[in-house]
């Protein structure tokens, strides 16, 4: 039921012109799930996380966030689209977002990058912001940074302010969409464990990744996609272990 | 030392009036380019027409003509107004205003495509760390973008001020009392031709020089934080 879930979505369909990447794509995230979506380059998995909040504007479908249900219209380009601006802005502030290419602000400092959302949409005071983005950058381990700028910063420190950034928002639902795709191989460690940490706290997200040993430790869930289709879905001792598709199957073994 | 006749004070006076227009000038312009960016950028389509006419009517025009056009066209204009009205006297607008407007929006559809081209090269991450926080379109443009649209912006701005301040001689030609018409008018009274142009461009360039100084200290200041990549 979409009401009990953080996250329910159905049926999501998206084309690029005559190009459909995903082919109607479900998914129910309760409360405390950790979910991986795998599957090769151009199988879709991160239009599929970029439609939940509306980056990316589906073509068919319904998302529900926390129960709540995003209005959509048909816009005229023949995408779906928000019907009020209002409530998308607010369903997404409960949604944290976390890129590739970490996208901070490269005019504010790593403070003020934390800071603008809480500050700008939740009308927190800038005393009471800054004090817990403080507390968030030193839970990412980045305290003695805080009055950095990004360029300022390795891409593995830029990715765990990144997180910081989204965690200010109290988000009930985190998104990672290929967070360590773009950093360098000795990175990659000090990224997911700031996301095992998360995990470990109860936190429900969805993980976009190419990390099979990260999402086989961390998951409850793995998705694997394969051309916009759902080909495997379970937990990850079955989709790792034992998957049933035979494309799954293919894929597990080329990567591990 | 150089015989000025008394004609001193009045290219000071004409350098005042220079800066006054050139500044004022540029504030005009930077709005209208800004409107003129985010309109060429937008969804909408009659937005968009409006600010490519507006672009291409400005830069396709000798920027003395928009001057006398904008001068002796708002007289007309404004004296046909106001005869629906009943009002017959003869309404002539300041040499000032119609310079400033004339100069405004030339510099303001050049600014249009200076501030295009920055937005552009801003990448869509940077927009859509803010929308996915929730962050609304005006919080957007006016927190994320602009900032970083007058880092890009800045050199080519600077670029732009730089010939308007020297187009502010143009203004003197419908009767502005800046530095070219004092000189003239220096010259018509002293026959000294040569001494008083070559003071004027000596004004003329030093106003370049403070401005390239300030613009240089600006991008200094915009490009705060971002010693190391990029």
């Amino acid at each position: 039921m979409p009401e009990n879930s953080a996250l329910y979505l159905k049926d999501i369909h998206k084309s690029f012109g005559d190009l459909e990447v995903l082919k109607g794509i479900d998914l129910q995230a309760h409360e405390h799930d950790v979910i991986s979506i795998i599957g090769s380059s151009g199988s879709g998995k991160s239009t599929f996380l970029r439609c939940i909040n509306l980056l990316e504007r589906p073509t068919e479908g319904e998302i529900f966030i926390t129960g709540e249900k995003l209005h959509l219209d048909r816009a005229k380009d023949g995408q779906l689209d928000a019907v009020s601006h209002k409530q998308l802005a607010q369903l997404r502030s409960k949604v944290g977002f976390v890129f590739q290419n970490f996208n901070l602000w490269p005019h504010m400092t790593i403070t003020e990058n934390v800071i603008e959302a809480p500050v700008k949409v939740l009308g927190r005071s800038k005393a009471e912001a800054t004090e817990y983005a403080h507390e968030l950058l030193n839970k990412v381990g980045l305290y003695q940074r805080k009055d950095f700028y990004p360029a300022q910063l390795s891409g593995g420190q830029q990715q765990r302010v990144a997180i910081a950034r989204a965690l200010a928002m109290d988000p009930q639902v985190l998104l990672f969409d290929e967070p360590t795709s773009a950093l360098d191989p000795e990175l990659v460690g000090e990224v997911l464990g700031v996301m095992r940490d998360l995990a470990g706290e109860g936190r429900t997200m969805l993980i976009v990744t190419h990390e099979m040993a990260f999402a086989r430790d961390v998951s409850s869930h793995v998705m694997f996609l394969h051309q916009g289709k759902v080909e495997e879905y379970g937990p990850p001792a079955q989709v790792f272990g034992n998957p049933s598709s035979e494309r799954c199957k293919e894929f597990i073994s080329t990567v591990f | 030392m150089i015989e000025l006749q008394g004609f001193g004070d009045q290219l000071l006076a004409g350098t005042l009036v220079t800066i006054e227009l050139a500044l004022a000038s540029l504030l005009v312009g930077l709005v209208l380019g800004i409107a003129g960016a985010s309109a060429k950028l937008s969804d909408n389509r009659i937005a968009r027409s409006i600010a490519n006419a507006y672009t291409t009517c400005i830069r396709g025009i000798p920027e003395l003509l928009t001057v006398l056009i904008i001068y002796f066209g708002a007289t007309t204009v404004l004296m046909a107004v106001a005869s629906q009205f009943g009002y017959d006297e003869y309404i002539e607008i300041s040499p000032f205003a119609a310079g400033v407007t004339a100069l405004g929006l030339t510099f303001g559809a050049y600014a249009t495509e200076v501030f295009r081209g920055a937005i552009q090269a801003i990448p869509g991450g940077q927009r859509e760390a803010g929308q996915a926080l929730g962050m609304g379109r005006m919080q957007i443009f006016l927190r994320l973008i602009m900032p970083q649209m007058w880092r890009l912006a800045l050199p080519g701005l600077g670029n732009l001020f730089l010939v308007l301040l020297k187009d502010t001689a143009l203004v003197s030609v419908i009767g502005l009392e800046d530095i070219m018409r004092k000189a003239n008018v220096a010259v018509g009274f002293t026959k000294e031709p040569f001494l008083f142009y070559l003071l004027a461009a000596f004004i003329y360039l030093s106003l370049t020089i403070v401005t390239m100084v300030l613009v240089h200290y600006l991008e200094k200041r915009a490009n705060r934080g971002l010693e190391r990549g990029i």
